[in-house]
């Protein structure tokens, strides 16, 4: 098992280093550059060479790269053209707000979604699984900024029950210990500040939930009809086993392997869902930092924040097949 | 039935959390005391660079430094006229080489130290000795009217146009100039121009700006200790929920701030501002979209235009097509585009028809020029009279953008190529997104025919307009008549106001009537829009707004 992650771990260098190297490439074959969105509508094009120059823009890319590289060994990712702090800084601030955002609508969609994908299989072809089902479409038709919009018309702007965006309502000086608002409050014991925290994430969280909510609902109800038609299930049932215990046991935790499959590849659709939320909700996360980074060409910021995402990504499906390993005793790691 | 169960709990736990989370959840706050005190929360649309207006060109820097920070000269509030900033009088010698300013008394930076003579000298100077590749990179505006440092690094070239400053007494600043430039007095108003405190530019090490790898990084003085003598003081930037806090100086020399604090929230989705007004969690913010003026008004805001102070143009390159050195093919261009309808139907309110490439509250407007009325016929005629009934221009026009002078810059283009079509020309639609090639192709490589761009005016000067444009050859015109460019040099260099103004009204015909580089389009202001409850938000055509004027009730 320790062997099995170890040589995980290991494989993850080589990806990372292709990966840059292809996003390097990527991102300097784009039109335009840094240097203009730097310097603004009022620079002249001699400004703009001038600057790119001084940045080493005009040098080859492979020259770029290996800079980069050698830069990058020692742990200095470089700053962000937009904000001119180190790269890594503005990670560390955005990271947790995106695990936060992110962690809960993964939890609001496992939580509704696999009760809800149980009991429409369960009820199959009656009106509950028909209305499901719907549900499921449109969850996964609506525009994540499409439904955004509506949520904050509708909970911000008309009925004013919920702040309109951003992470904390300005008056609120929470201190910060993690980056995890809402943890920060407990820790420091401001629990108004936690509070603070939880009412700005729930129009993001359920924005963000939609789509992964949809989808789990879907698999867990394919899933557990399969099961449900299992010889092992009949035999339980036959062997008359209390209803209970061949829901839990046998039917729910056989079920819940393709669903933990799916959980880990909706991971990287989170990541891509969560830079349309941020947007919407101006929550100052990674998905914002990409969202401007792109915008404003900032090379540095973009190339850390990708590579960032790629690791989170091999590391969520490393977690995903070790889960497996646990759930189901048949599959051995090697 | 326990799964059943299970969602019902989380469902009905959902729906509590959201309930009590309205309970609790802040509305902002609202008025406090009536005229004065409280805080203005105002939406901004992107983070500033930093808070050195030195180093800074950009809106979005500029709104939060224009509180911190003064000026020598300042703008009269709502206009572009010059008033007294920290100089309460200058004048220049006859050859404008010589700039001596009478420094108001008892003026004190935020860390407490005086305003004096060596103090704006020292401003001066550090702008001027300014070392470092890096550094001189990001001065754009100090390059753009000083052209040049002590010792120009990296690709700076110019010769500089500053001298020296000498300190008199403590409250009279003697500048010395290589030339004179038609840019001041007006430019020392600009907020790159603001004056900052010695001392904590020394002990926050502002001229540091260091190069990291293909990016720069900035100094404390520029990113948490901007000190200047405003009527605000920098209080913090909190980056993780983008707020920049600043506090009301109540040492200030002049009208002192009526809010306690002036809070700037970075917002860079424009609906996301929008919802954020209505749901009252900000008091305003800049640059609404035109289109939703009206939406605005409806909910109770004030929707506030500045006056026009912007040029949109249809540029002619003559490099890739000769047909385009004919000035009857241009004047007939000129004639072809229906101006009248673009104001009326593309633009907002506030908006007028530019019958030349300067605002008309610029001294060196010239009442009398060349007009170029719709008049497809009269295009059509002098098409054919150049020869060229079957002209194909390609014209490029920018994606991905917005600003003031082109709210939609695809809606404009297809308006006026429909009314190039009519006139028998074919248009080659040529789309680029802004800053992804629109730019290089245009200003660098010169690679269109036809072209839109515009420009924001920085300061009172006809200058600032037709010099930026059309002073010297570029790409982005080709070839021209090297006359213009005599003709604007010698304007410019003209230092009694006077005669200045007279030689840009009759540069400014003459590019009506010889040259037409170009065809000048539109002239516009973009709005600010603030909550009914806000008042003495005054709308700048500099976007200069200052908002110690401001209060809330």
């Amino acid at each position: 098992m320790l062997r099995y992650v170890a040589r995980r771990l290991l494989q993850v260098i080589p990806t990372l280093l292709i990966l840059s190297v292809l996003l390097f490439a990527w991102l300097r074959s784009l039109p335009g550059g840094p240097a203009g969105a730097l310097l603004g509508d009022k620079a002249t094009p001699e400004s703009i060479a001038a600057l790119n120059r001084t940045l080493g823009l005009d040098q080859p890319v492979w020259i770029q790269y290996l800079r980069y590289l050698g830069r990058a060994v020692t742990g200095d990712f470089g700053a962000s053209l937009v904000s001119g702090d180190p790269v890594l800084s503005e990670l560390g601030r955005a990271l947790p707000a995106t695990i936060e955002l992110a962690v809960s609508a993964l939890l609001l969609a496992i939580l509704a979604g696999i009760p809800l994908g149980y009991v429409a299989a369960r009820y199959r072809a009656r009106p509950w699984d028909n209305i499901t089902i719907l549900g499921t479409l449109v969850g996964v038709a609506v525009p994540v900024f499409f439904l955004g919009y509506i949520l904050k018309q509708l909970f911000a702007v008309e009925f004013g029950l919920l702040p309109p965006s951003g992470r904390q309502a300005i008056g609120i000086d929470a201190t910060s210990v993690t980056g995890f608002a809402i943890l920060d409050g407990f820790l420091t014991r401001e629990f108004d500040a936690s509070w603070d925290a939880i009412v700005h994430l729930v129009l993001p969280a359920v924005t963000l939930a939609t789509i992964p909510l949809a989808v789990i609902v879907r698999i867990t109800r394919a899933s557990v009809l399969d099961v449900l038609e299992s010889d092992f299930v009949r035999t339980a049932n036959a062997k008359g086993l209390a209803p209970g215990t061949v829901r839990g046991r046998h039917v729910l935790r056989n079920a819940l392997l393709p669903v933990s499959t799916t959980i880990g590849l909706q991971t990287g659709l989170l990541l891509a869902g969560a830079v349309l939320t941020e947007k919407v909700f101006n929550w100052g996360g990674i998905g914002t930092l990409i969202a401007e980074g792109i915008e404003r060409r900032d090379y540095p910021r973009l190339q850390a924040v990708v590579l960032l995402g790629a690791l989170i990504y091999v590391l969520v499906n490393l977690l995903v097949d070790l889960s497996y390993a646990i759930i189901d005793p048949r599959v051995r790691l090697r | 039935m326990q799964a059943k169960r299970w969602a019902t709990a989380i469902t009905a736990g959902l729906l509590a959390l959201t309930m009590t989370a309205c309970a609790a959840s802040d509305r902002g706050s609202g008025g406090e005391d009536g005229a004065t005190g409280g805080t203005f929360v105002f939406g901004a649309a992107g983070a500033p660079k930093n808070f050195d207006p030195t180093f800074n060109d950009d809106g979005e820097s500029f709104r939060p430094a224009r509180q911190m920070f003064d000026t020598l000269i300042t703008y009269k509030q709502g206009t572009t006229e010059l008033e007294p900033g920290l100089a309460t009088a200058w004048e220049s010698s006859p050859d404008g080489k010589t700039w001596t300013f009478t420094l108001r008394d008892g003026v004190k930076f935020h860390d407490g130290t005086a305003l004096d003579a060596a103090a704006v000298c020292a401003n001066f100077d550090r702008w001027f000795q300014m070392k470092g590749a890096a550094a001189q990179s990001q001065m754009i505006y100090y390059g753009d009217v000083f052209e040049g440092f002590a010792q120009n690094e990296g690709d700076a070239s110019g010769d500089p146009v500053y001298k020296s400053c000498t300190a008199q007494d403590p409250t009279t600043a003697v500048l010395n100039l290589n030339k004179f430039k038609g840019a001041f007095p007006a430019a020392f108003g600009l907020t790159s121009f603001s004056i900052s405190s010695p001392a904590a530019l020394e002990q926050y090490d502002a001229d540091a700006v260091t190069q990291s790898g293909d990016s720069f990084t900035y100094p404390a003085y520029a990113t948490e200790h901007p000190t200047g003598t405003g009527p605000f003081r920098f209080e913090s930037f909190d980056k993780a929920n983008g707020t920049i806090t600043l506090a009301r100086n109540d040492d200030y020399w002049g009208e002192k701030a009526k809010v306690d604090k002036l809070i700037f929230k970075i917002i860079p989705d424009e609906n996301a501002r929008k919802q954020e007004l209505a749901a009252g969690t900000i008091d305003g913010y800049d640059y609404p979209s035109p289109a939703d003026y009206g939406t605005l008004k409806e909910q109770g805001n004030q929707v506030l235009i500045r006056d026009p102070f912007s040029i949109l143009y249809v540029g002619f390159n003559t490099k890739n097509n000769p047909a385009l050195r004919d000035l009857k093919v241009r004047q007939a261009i000129a004639h072809a585009i229906d101006r009248e309808s673009l104001v009326r139907t593309k633009m907002p309110e506030g908006s007028a028809v530019a019958q030349e490439f300067v605002p008309p509250t610029v001294a060196g407007y010239a009442q009398q020029v060349t007009q170029y009325p719709y008049d497809p016929a009269k295009a059509k005629q002098l098409l054919a009279e150049a020869g060229q009934p079957n002209l194909t221009l390609n014209f490029y026009y920018p994606t991905e953008v917005t600003r003031p002078y082109m709210p939609n810059p695809s809606d404009l283009f297809s308006a006026m190529a429909a009314n190039l079509e009519a006139v028998g020309i074919t248009v080659n639609p040529v789309a680029r997104p802004w800053n992804g090639g629109y730019k290089d192709d245009v200003q660098k490589a010169g690679k269109h025919d036809l072209h839109m761009l515009g420009w924001t005016g920085d300061y009172n000067d006809a200058g600032n307009f037709v010099g930026t444009f059309f002073g010297r050859e570029k790409a982005e015109f080709g070839p021209q008549n090297p006359a213009m460019f005599d003709e604007l040099a010698k304007a410019d260099a003209i230092p009694d106001p006077a005669g200045h103004a007279a030689a840009y009204e009759k540069a400014n015909a003459d590019i009506m009537s010889t040259y037409l580089p170009a065809v000048p389009i539109l002239t516009t202001g973009p709005a600010i829009v603030v909550k009914d409850n806000v008042q003495g938000v005054i709308p700048s055509p500099l976007t200069d707004e200052r908002f110690y004027t401001v209060s809330k009730n």
